[in-house]
């Protein structure tokens, strides 16, 4: 089976397959990032090029490394010192980097639906590193793949997602993958943090972090964007600490196996208490190597065999 | 696309000739100190594990044996997209003696990539190739040290081993076909 795709743009289009595909090709991957020396020559001489248009240091580096590994050759562009300063315009930003023949575009912005629009522009790759509130495919797939080695399996999982719903895209993602692959998925917030629509969507709801994370086997946390605290959306850090923060005592609740996950960076005694954050069945860390993996994965996917790719 | 399969060897050639290749693998390495026994995905690794086994049931002792996915390292990455398995190697490559196991070398370009792996690993102290079967048409200034069975062939025809921990039979065949062997 190979990836006949041009872009990874989000999870809610692609195949449960495909996803399946990738997922399994990470975990080959994984292996080489024990090894003494990181490096595999499959990429040798290929081009990627990193466009983010919003700060990351954990997406744009395992990008980075994922690319080094596979021995490919990287350009980061960081918009606050190019010419995105001077007004340039995200058409000729892409049209101009690639008359320099990169190989694959590494796009984070912040208007939901920008790496549609440059996919649609060029017979390049596009790899969606997180569009506005819309999707961030790579995080859903480094958390599906870290749940899938501890579960071994997806259906018939509960996975509860708890935090700012409404504005994240790292829930969206997961929610597509998750529900494709036959997990449970379970959104719990705050009323004002969950989006209106959300009972259209193939998940269950909850506004009490108790009911939602009950006999759950996976707990996702999301970072709650303290920026959010302004436009009254919740009234206080201390008050979503005391009534969503995923504590030790709260999580007694989920099942005796459950596994805790945070796609970072963490508010530590906001969201969740550090002493869950630091023991074993948080998964932080895992999921940041498995992200460089998931990555290497996508990279060697979409770049080989080209010909018959069929752009999203 | 088959027009004529033909068998060229049996479960008892076969099981013989792992026997032999067994045998002159301690033979050449005066032992099994310091040995390990790779298999290329991926019919090398269950060939690798049964001469692991044959080599351990003669010396008394117990040789680790390891899987290689050459995938990554392929000179045809860019037409073709190979699924990628796991590498598992269990042991420290540097300083081991080290035996390559495929079932069929042909042009050599896949013990090449293999070797590059293994060079990637670390450094061992001596890397051999055992196959099954040895088809020619070498493309590359690869040579074997153990050979199960030298075949020659035409480029138009392709060597297919069975093995029984994959399809449930140890036979090899040579098939006529037209076009290139995948």
């Amino acid at each position: 089976m190979r990836l006949k795709r041009k872009d990874i743009l989000g999870l809610e289009e692609i195949t449960a397959e495909e996803i399946e595909l990738i997922l399994q090709t990470a975990i080959s991957f994984k292996e080489i990032l024990g090894r003494q020396i990181k490096k595999v020559p499959t990429l040798r001489g290929r081009s990627i090029v990193t466009l983010f248009y919003e700060p990351s240091t954990r997406t744009r580096t395992s990008f980075e490394v994922a690319a080094k590994i596979m021995s490919a050759d990287v350009s980061s562009i960081a918009p606050s010192t190019s010419s995105v300063v001077k007004g340039e315009s995200l058409k000729d930003t892409i049209l101009t980097l690639r008359s320099m023949k990169p190989d694959v575009f590494i796009m984070r912005h912040s208007a939901s639906g920008a790496p549609h629009f440059v996919a649609g522009l060029i017979p390049e790759s596009v790899i969606n590193a997180g569009d506005g509130m819309h999707e961030h495919p790579t995080q859903g797939l480094l958390d599906m793949m870290t749940i899938y080695e501890k579960k071994e399996r997806f259906s018939g999982l509960t996975v509860a997602i708890v935090g700012d719903i409404l504005h994240s895209r790292v829930a969206r993602s997961n929610m597509w993958g998750l529900t494709k692959l036959g997990a449970k998925v379970r959104l719990v917030g705050p009323k004002t943090l969950i989006p209106p629509e959300a009972n259209r969507l193939p998940v269950e709801v909850y506004t009490n972090v108790e009911e939602g994370i009950k006999g759950a086997d996976v707990v996702n946390v999301l970072r709650i964007q303290l920026e959010r605290m302004k436009t009254g959306l919740f009234p206080s850090i201390r008050e979503y600490s005391k009534l969503y923060g995923i504590t030790r005592d709260r999580l007694k609740l989920a099942k005796e196996d459950v596994i805790v996950m945070h796609p970072g960076p963490m508010n530590r005694g906001v969201e969740i208490m550090p002493d869950v954050a630091d023991s074993d069945i948080s998964m932080v860390t895992t999921q940041v190597t498995n992200g460089v993996a998931v990555r290497m994965a996508l990279l060697y996917l979409l770049m080989g065999g080209a010909e018959d790719a069929v752009a999203a | 696309m088959a027009e004529q399969d033909s068998q060229v060897m049996d479960a008892d050639e076969i099981r013989r000739a792992l026997t032999r290749i067994a045998h002159e693998i301690i033979e050449k390495n005066k032992g099994a100190e310091n040995l390990a026994v790779v298999g290329i995905r991926r019919k090398g690794v269950p060939l690798a594990e049964r001469l692991a086994k044959l080599i351990g049931d003669i010396e008394g002792t117990r040789i680790p044996v390891g899987a290689l996915d050459i995938a990554l390292y392929r000179d045809d990455i860019l037409t073709r997209q190979p699924v990628v398995g796991q590498t598992e190697i269990p042991f420290d490559v540097n300083g081991r003696r080290i035996v390559l196991v495929d079932e069929v070398v042909y042009t050599g370009r896949t013990v090449r990539c293999a070797l590059d792996a293994l060079m990637d690993m670390g450094r061992p102290a001596a890397i051999q190739l055992a196959v099954l079967v040895d088809r020619g048409h070498r493309e590359l200034p690869v040579r074997p040290d153990y050979v199960g069975k030298n075949l020659p062939t035409s480029r138009r025809e392709a060597v297919d081993v069975h093995l029984k921990e994959i399809e449930g039979e140890d036979k090899v065949y040579i098939v006529k076909q037209r076009g290139q062997r995948s």
